[in-house]
């Protein structure tokens, strides 16, 4: 093992299973955010599930949180070392000749989901913090669909959250399909896994779009 | 005998190398760790050498000029290497082989090198195969073989057509191994400028490092030139543009004899001049011509519409057209060794033949082939009542797997699509037979000094048959130099390291410094191209494909005054202790002018026409070469004397003892 | 054809460079873009000047010396060839052509256009051969028949000329391309596979020494690759490091 953990392939593994981890994750969220369209109570019923179980809570939030935290600095570390591999730029660099955008530019689309992150947090998870913990409310099972319905009422933050999701997109479009290849998938499947993941990258982000707009569209009238 | 002692052994042909390897002196593990040997130049001979001398326990230093061994032109071979593997069972022995050689060469090689480079052709295979080699296999996962001129049975390995990479990356590789493990020591980006002698034996070389400019000091207890060949005296050539005579010149120069200089090998098929910028030619695989038929029109007038423009090739009916070598030599037909097929195309476009703009230029065609190759490929495809678009489809591909390389790299240059219209094709210079001369164990005349691959004369005489120089490259460095050297090094046991600051490496080194500085100073008016170009265009005019008395006397008076000019007026830009390109090819270009000289005196003296030296004055009337057996069945070996009309020849009389020299037929 | 260079000067590894105009004319579309150089560079001698220093050596696209950075793209904007091989018809007369060396921390500059490319060199040495003698008596070449298709990618993945386009071109100047091409010549051969483990760890532990940044599969390297090398070959030493990690 002498070594691997500093090798740069080792942490393109890393990135890559951090990544992978991150995108089952999304289809979870999707998953459970969706059924707010569909049935609010199935809504809160998986919503007060998530917030009360221990296992969810204990175990599963702080592996999500560390992955993210894997995911984010990792990738850091790799762009700080990948700019130290080319000291002085090129006057001229034509990325655009031999690589799409998206695969060139994961660090971009990679802060925007990051800075998105931090509202998200915001909105959600310290709200949740502060519900349960510092304001030690009693358990309410039924409160979490107008919570977020309400979220989506301002434009500011529908558009903000839509904007994240197209660039989400555009780092699942390269990110996802990657990770196979930095873990040695490359055969006769490769092509399909790439259409898959593809098809993946486009249609959870736009149903998290859909969620969005649904809710900004559908206020909740008392 | 003169003084040129060949060393070659006593006993029967094919015994002679077992026999040698068994009385020759070993040097025992623990003192070869105190044996330096430097090997200059790191193609396949070098390299191999360097790698297998090292495996031994040497302590090896390697030269390159390149930025990495790996980029010696060794690895622009494209055919294939050949072998008496005898694995198409077509009949193929060590004899054989053997033979061809000897036959090929035009009887002007030596019998028991030969025969050894083709016992050890075997073992070559054996162990790139075993390096890691990818050669082109068949489907059986067996190793598969091509044809290639000259003989008639097929004994060419090859890894597509880049034959000469794959074999220089093993033996590259083999030399990682040892630079890995401390063994070889590799200065790349440094060229050799002298050799040194102590007490009358190779002691080590100057060499400068060619990014600061220093001029270096490496002892050693033995010297390996594998240096390449000299093909770049006639500027236009196949050969890397850095390929060199220096290390092999400045060897001559300090007393180590050159053979053979006039040898040269002119390759039938390389892609024509387009111009007075051309700064290089390519060649195309002689593979090719296992499928390529080559052809000119029939009719003047047609050739000259071909090159005005106003006829296609394609459009000339296959009665039009005069499929010469084919018509001249119906046994071999297009498989002509190369010297032949060279002529030929000079000969047609002399007489007006020529199809390109230049009228240099004959076709080589792929149609019937594709033809053939989508017949057959559609037959087993089990494709009924193929239609020709098939056929053609079929054919192509067929042709793509077997050089799609080639014909990628011909489209690349040419801007035409060599599927749909010929190739246009014309001889180049491409190799040189004649080198220092060396003795049966690779060493020159000077006690130290060996010499391996092209660098030296020993295998090809007056014409190398397709794939065999890869063959002998290897052969010298992988099987024969690592242990012929140790004959001469069980004397060096007790020398201990080579002082560099003696003496002799002073002089050495002053006299380096001289020649640079005296370069660097001269502020002329020309750049050294200017003169590289002038030589050229008299070698190739003069001491071309075909040569005559009045024409060489020329090219010896014109280049000693060219050489004179270019001493007075080169002009190099910057200085010496830096990176300087313009002082490197100086150097070089320097010692061409001296040796382009003694390649016509050598070609004047021979007056017979044998393999690649045709002299005019000798032909019989329908245009073959004419040796001369009772004079000339001699190996030239030329003494250094100042200047190069002084050169002193002397004659290593070649006797064959198992073949009968006969006149070559491949009628 | 009339064109405009600008190309980078340096005069040796300390020194700053700079890019410099140089007008030139008179340029045929039958020049290689290296003969354009030569043209460019016996002007400048003539005019008592320092020509422009590049590498070069076959001209024939084979021995991986030339190099280039040309209009932001190694080896120019065709595709499957070395610059030496890249032909000035693919320019128009009064073209801007913006000639720079491959930028690489690992590969230095020497003077102008010239790079030190020698890191690629010593991640060969630390893995990239089979150990085997020559010994004159090695088994013979067809006792071991191996698969024509495994043959086949070895040879492919051998072709590489270690040109370094592969590290110009990617963003991140990562060498993964040049690296798996050497390492997957070898382990795809049944006789390369007795070393696998050691040579893949070596040589990606030299390949991360020297400085080279992290493949993120943008693929850049695949596309300008002279020789068309496979991100394949990629994924191969990904998985053939994993594994030699998995076995120790």
């Amino acid at each position: 093992m002498s070594g691997f953990a500093t090798s740069s392939i080792a942490r393109k593994v890393v990135m890559a299973l951090s990544g992978l981890f991150l995108v089952l994750f999304l289809l979870l969220h999707v998953t459970i955010n969706l059924s707010s369209v569909v049935s609010p109570d199935t809504f809160n019923t998986w919503s007060h599930f998530m917030g009360y179980n221990a296992v969810v809570q204990f175990l599963m939030q702080p592996i999500l949180i560390a992955g993210v935290i894997v995911h984010f600095v990792m990738g850091f570390v790799l762009e700080v070392r990948n700019n130290k591999a080319r000291a002085v730029k090129y006057v001229q660099y034509k990325g655009g000749a031999n690589a799409p955008w998206v695969s060139r530019n994961m660090i971009i689309s990679g802060l925007v989901i990051l800075a998105f992150l931090g509202l998200h947090f915001y909105d959600f998870w310290v709200h949740e913090m502060t519900y349960k913990y510092l304001e030690a409310n009693p358990e309410d099972p039924t409160r979490y669909y107008a919570e977020t319905v309400e979220k989506f009422a301002p434009i500011w933050r529908t558009v903000i959250y839509v904007v994240s999701f197209v660039l989400l997109s555009l780092h699942l479009w390269h990110g996802f399909a990657s990770s196979f290849q930095s873990m040695g998938v490359n055969n006769k499947y490769s092509p399909a896994i790439r259409n898959f993941t593809r098809l993946y990258a486009i249609v959870v982000p736009l149903l998290f779009i859909f969620i969005a707009l649904y809710h900004h569209l559908n206020p909740i009238t008392h | 005998m003169g003084i040129l002692d060949s060393k070659v052994p006593s006993g029967p042909l094919a015994e002679k190398w077992t026999q040698h390897k068994n009385d020759i002196n070993l040097v025992s593990p623990a003192n070869k760790r105190n044996i330096d040997i430097i090997v200059v130049g790191t193609g396949l001979a070098g390299a191999s050498a360097a790698a297998t001398l090292a495996e031994l326990g040497y302590n090896v230093k390697t030269f390159c000029y390149q930025d990495s061994p790996r980029r010696a032109h060794s690895i622009a071979a494209q055919g294939g290497i050949n072998a008496a593997k005898n694995y198409q069972g077509d009949g193929d022995s060590p004899y054989r082989l053997f033979y061809d050689t000897i036959k090929g060469g035009d009887y002007r090689s030596r019998e028991a090198n030969v025969y050894r480079l083709a016992e050890e052709s075997v073992n070559i295979i054996d162990q790139c195969v075993a390096q890691g080699v990818p050669f082109a296999r068949e489907y059986g996962g067996l190793l598969d073989n091509r044809s290639f001129g000259g003989v008639l049975v097929s004994r060419t390995f090859y890894a597509k057509g880049q034959t000469g990479q794959q074999l220089l990356l093993g033996a590259y590789a083999a030399m990682n191994r040892q630079i890995n493990r401390g063994k070889i020591k590799s200065y790349n980006r440094h060229e050799m400028l002298d050799l040194v002698l102590v007490d009358g034996k190779a002691r080590g070389i100057i060499a400068r490092n060619l990014v600061t400019g220093e001029i270096e000091r490496h002892g050693a207890h033995a010297v390996v030139l594998a240096s390449g060949g000299y093909g770049n005296v006639f500027f236009l050539s196949t050969n890397a543009m850095g390929s060199n005579v220096t290390a092999a010149w400045r060897a001559h120069r300090r007393g180590a004899f050159f053979a053979n200089p006039c040898f040269t090998q002119i390759h039938p098929t390389c892609i024509p001049v387009s111009g007075d910028h051309q700064s290089k030619l390519t060649l195309m695989s002689e593979s090719l011509r296992n499928d390529g038929r080559i052809w000119v029109p029939k009719k003047l007038e047609d050739a000259q519409a071909i090159r005005e423009g106003k006829l296609k090739p394609t459009q000339l009916a296959e009665e039009d057209r005069d499929y010469y070598l084919e018509r001249r030599y119906p046994a071999f037909g297009n498989l002509v060794p190369r010297d032949v097929a060279s002529r030929a195309a000079k000969e047609r476009c002399d007489a007006g033949y020529g199809v390109n703009k230049t009228g240099e230029a004959v076709y080589l065609d792929f149609a019937s082939a594709i033809q053939r190759y989508g017949k057959e490929k559609a037959l087993t495809s089990g494709i009924k009542d193929p239609d020709a678009a098939t056929i053609t489809r079929l054919g192509e591909e067929v042709i793509a797997a077997k050089y799609g390389n080639l014909f990628q790299m011909y489209e690349k240059i040419v801007d035409e699509n060599p599927y749909k219209t010929p190739m246009m094709i014309y001889p180049a210079v491409h190799y040189t037979m004649g080198g220092l001369w060396v003795d049966y164990n690779l060493q020159t005349t000077i006690p130290g000094c060996y010499s391996a691959g092209e660098a030296n004369f020993s295998d090809h005489g007056a014409n190398r048959l397709g794939a065999s120089a890869l063959m002998q490259g290897l052969a010298d460095g992988y099987f024969v130099l690592p242990y012929t050297i140790g004959d001469y090094l069980s004397n060096d046991i007790r020398t201990g390291p080579i002082d560099t600051n003696s003496e002799a490496f002073d002089k050495a080194e002053a006299d380096v410094r001289t020649r640079m500085e005296q370069l660097v100073n001269n502020k002329g008016t020309k750049s050294v191209d200017y003169f590289h170009k002038k030589l050229g265009k008299i070698m190739w005019d003069k001491c071309g494909m075909s040569r005559n008395e009045a024409g060489l006397k020329e090219a010896i008076a014109e280049i000693a005054k060219l050489r004179e000019e270019f001493y007075t007026d080169v002009l190099i830009p910057g200085g010496m202790d830096e990176m300087n390109q313009e002082l490197e090819k100086a150097g070089r270009v320097a010692d061409f002018l001296e040796l382009g000289e003694l390649f016509a005196k050598d070609a004047l003296h021979r007056n017979e026409s044998c393999g690649g030296h045709f002299r005019e004055e000798y032909q019989t009337p329908e245009g073959e070469a004419l040796r001369d057996d009772k004079n000339f069945t001699y190996v030239a070996a030329w003494e250094y004397k100042g200047e190069p009309k002084d050169a002193v020849l002397h004659k290593e009389e070649l006797t064959y003892e198992n073949i009968e020299l006969k006149t070559r037929s491949y009628k | 054809m009339k064109l405009l260079l600008k190309i980078w000067r340096q005069k040796d590894a300390s020194s700053p460079g700079k890019m410099v105009d140089y007008p030139i004319d008179g340029i045929e579309g039958d020049m290689s873009f290296l003969e354009m150089l030569d043209v460019l560079n016996m002007q400048l001698i003539e005019k008592g000047d320092e020509p422009v220093v590049f590498d070069h050596d076959c001209r024939e696209g084979i021995c991986g010396s030339c190099s280039l950075m040309i209009n932001g793209e190694p080896h120019g904007p065709d595709r499957l060839i070395t610059t030496c091989q890249l032909h000035m018809r693919k320019f128009k007369d009064g073209d801007t052509i913006v000639i720079e060396p491959f930028r690489a921390t690992a590969f230095p500059v020497i003077k102008d256009l010239m790079v030190d490319r020698s890191a690629f060199d010593r991640i060969q040495q630390a893995g990239g051969y089979i150990s085997v003698n020559t010994s004159g008596n090695t088994v013979d070449a067809n006792a071991i028949p191996i698969e024509k298709e495994a043959a086949d990618d070895s040879f492919n993945a051998a072709t590489c000329i270690g040109c370094g386009a592969c590290v110009a071109a990617c963003k991140n100047a990562s060498a993964m391309l040049f690296t798996s091409a050497k390492v997957s010549q070898f382990a795809l051969l049944p006789q390369g596979r007795v070393e696998a483990t050691e040579r893949v760890q070596n040589m990606v532990r030299q390949m991360d020494l020297e400085g080279f940044g992290n493949c993120t599969n943008t693929g850049a390297c695949e596309v300008e690759c002279p020789k068309g090398i496979s991100l394949e070959n990629i994924a191969r030493m990904n998985r053939e490091y994993l594994m030699a990690t998995a076995k120790g």
